[in-house]
């Protein structure tokens, strides 16, 4: 699958997004780089207002373009996904990367049915046939394991559970066989039950359709399921970058710690906290967007903070035990 | 003896529609659900979406009616004489999900957690002494908050408030529903280690409602597993993780995503979404979703069966006599 090992399907360089408002900006996105190679997937790990999701949105340009400012440059499958005009946007999105969402009764037309949204995405990218188009509705619902599918094709999106709707919504984004599947939190509503489902769907499509995928969540777990790397974002910026079993074994970064011994993970044999004892919380709340400080974001939260902490932002460089892949925004876990 | 006591309760929601406006169906929200939760002991409440846990809590709160059943609160049967709405209220506190809609939103911080001692009696002064010397438990300075309106705070600190609130009137129970689902996970652990040492300074007793099965091991001393409104099975907290004995609970808890790379979920435990409250399967309630279903199961509803030292289970293959191929023995001791 992988014929180009040599350029990485996805280059993000120094991405910043802000948004104007009438009397603030907000720096919802501070200069993130990150390359992504065919059939890999990053999962972005990060509280609300991290700008996990900002960053996918920019990816598929789907931001109000009069009120954000964007800076920086990305490229995916060589197009270079800022310059693009309006029929480039039409071609590039679908076909060359789609997106799934936290609500797909959003993502869904209410008054077509499930069948005829998926048919209608296919005819617009290959010009094939309407019969050819609801053959491969068809079979993108049998593929992402819906039940007497054919019978589905004729349903409509409210007659569907929560996790049928989840599984129409990725054979809807996968039915052109994109190289690049944005998910934005796409089990975080469901519950517990379909969402280990959903997950190893994922999964399983990943690996049989080889498409690279970035995973956003707020859940370790979810990460952990899906991810061969994680990034973790804090204040508009990947603090940490690495191998999934790195970041979470050996976590470089003062957050990234916190946020695995916040994560009160019984029981699993990492960072198994005690029923009982107090969990190690990060103090304070997340940074204000619109005022952020010259330095580290995290260092008015951080045990470690000295002075150095508040002057400049720390680059990202290679931890000191987790090998050059292995990238952290802290003055302290360099070598 | 118990601090509140639950026997049989029950609430169907009928469904009105068509041009008569005829009850065309019920939803069995709550359908018969037994438990009881002992002074000083905090009780977890799981389940997935549509099992009946926030009805239950908000049956308990009288904020409902119950269709039938019984509510004890320390011994005495809430509605009659003895125990009276108000004083039921002054007793027994919620904290919601949604801290922002639980404030009102023209009242300042102090207004907010001195209303209900008023309400209930206590002069003006005290009350606003008693709203400051909760926020400054909950860890919020009062000089900095008192005046400020719920829109200034953020989603934690707003969440510490709803808390001072409750504990305004010296309640003994409180209820928490999905209290802290919403917060992000590092705020998260900042409210539960201030539930705990609240509980411990003002010797509360707590349920627990929530979906997130890691905070409900971590916070309780029993659990109670829901299925489309009945108890699956409920016992010690030590038992229920380790131990689960009722095939959903054991399906929810292989359900959790595994945090090991090394060690991730191969396939999951169930298959299909949970069934719809409104007509559920005849029987047992899992049977549809349950890999050991037989026709018993289909025609007889299982009662919650003692199988350990407070444990106990709603599934016919820990009893007996059912007729189930697949008895379990359960060793009680004696």
């Amino acid at each position: 699958m992988s014929s180009t090992a040599t350029t990485p399907l996805v280059e993000v360089t120094n991405l910043s997004v802000h948004f104007r408002n009438a009397d603030a900006t907000v720096h919802a996105v501070n200069g993130v780089d990150f390359t992504l190679n065919a059939g890999e997937v990053l999962g972005i790990l990060g509280e609300s207002g991290s700008g996990k999701s900002v960053t996918l949105k920019t990816l598929m340009r789907l931001l109000p373009e009069k009120k954000t400012t964007i800076g920086g440059g990305m490229r995916v499958a060589g197009h270079d996904v800022l310059s693009l005009d309006r029929a480039g946007l039409i071609a590039f999105r679908g076909r060359v990367a789609s997106m799934i969402f936290q609500e797909p009764m959003l993502a869904f037309d209410p008054v077509f049915t499930i069948g005829q949204q998926i048919a209608e995405t296919v005819i617009q990218h290959e010009g094939v046939s309407r019969e050819v188009a609801m053959a491969r509705a068809l079979e993108m619902l049998e593929r992402v394991q819906i039940p007497s599918a054919k019978r589905r094709l004729e349903a409509y999106p409210h007659e569907m559970s929560g996790g049928m709707r989840q599984r129409a919504m990725i054979a809807l984004a996968l039915a052109c066989k994109p190289q690049l599947l944005l998910a934005d939190e796409p089990t975080t509503a469901l519950d517990a039950t379909v969402q280990i489902q959903i997950l190893l769907l994922l999964r399983q499509l990943q690996k049989e359709m080889g498409m690279a995928v970035i995973f956003v969540t707020h859940d370790v777990g979810a990460a952990v399921e899906v991810s061969d790397r994680i990034a973790v974002m804090y204040a508009g910026r990947f603090v940490e970058t690495g191998d999934v079993r790195t970041v979470i074994r050996k976590p470089g970064h003062p957050y990234t710690q916190g946020l695995l011994a916040a994560n009160v993970l019984p029981g699993t044999g990492i960072h198994a906290g005690k029923r009982g004892d107090r969990i190690e919380a990060i103090p304070g709340a997340p940074p204000n967007m619109v005022t952020l400080a010259p330095g580290c974001a995290f260092e008015p939260r951080c045990k470690w903070a000295e002075e150095r902490c508040g002057t400049k932002v720390p680059e990202p460089l290679p931890s000191a035990d987790g090998g050059a892949a292995h990238l952290v925004r802290c003055v302290r876990a360099v070598a | 003896m118990s601090l509140l006591d639950v026997q049989g309760l029950v609430k169907h929601f009928p469904i009105k529609s068509g041009l008569l406006n005829r009850q065309t169906a019920t939803v069995r929200a709550v359908d018969g659900v037994s438990f009881a939760i002992a002074a000083g002991e905090t009780l977890g409440v799981v389940g997935e979406s549509g099992c009946g846990k926030s009805t239950t809590a908000r049956l308990i709160m009288h904020l409902i009616e119950h269709d039938a059943g019984n509510i004890a609160f320390d011994g005495k049967t809430v509605g009659s004489q003895h125990m009276q709405l108000k004083e039921l209220r002054r007793q027994m506190q919620m904290v919601f999900q949604d801290s922002y809609a639980s404030l009102n939103p023209r009242l300042t911080i102090e207004e907010s957690i001195a209303f209900g001692p008023q309400v209930h009696g206590l002069g003006r002064t005290e009350a606003r002494a008693r709203a400051r010397d909760l926020l400054a438990r909950v860890g919020l300075n009062p000089a900095q908050f008192i005046r400020r309106y719920p829109h200034e705070l953020s989603g934690g600190q707003r969440q510490r408030v709803n808390i001072a609130r409750a504990l305004a009137l010296e309640p003994k129970l409180v209820i928490l529903d999905e209290s802290v689902s919403a917060l992000d996970k590092s705020v998260q652990a900042q409210v539960l280690n201030l539930l705990a040492d609240l509980k411990q300074e003002f010797k509360l007793t707590y349920m627990f409602i929530s979906h997130d099965l890691n905070v409900v091991q971590y916070i309780s001393d029993r659990v109670m597993v829901m299925y489309l409104g009945r108890i699956a099975e409920i016992g010690p907290v030590g038992e229920i993780y380790s131990n689960p004995r009722h095939p959903y609970t054991r399906a929810l808890l292989s359900a959790m995503p595994s945090v090991d790379p090394d060690d991730r979920t191969e396939a999951p435990p169930l298959t299909g979404d949970p069934p719809n409250p409104i007509n559920p399967p005849s029987g047992c309630r899992f049977r549809t979703r349950c890999e050991h279903a037989e026709a018993v199961c289909k025609q007889k509803e299982p009662v919650l069966n003692m199988i350990g030292t407070g444990h106990s289970a709603a599934c016919h293959m820990m009893n007996a006599g059912s007729g189930h191929s697949k008895i379990i023995p359960i060793a009680v001791a004696a």
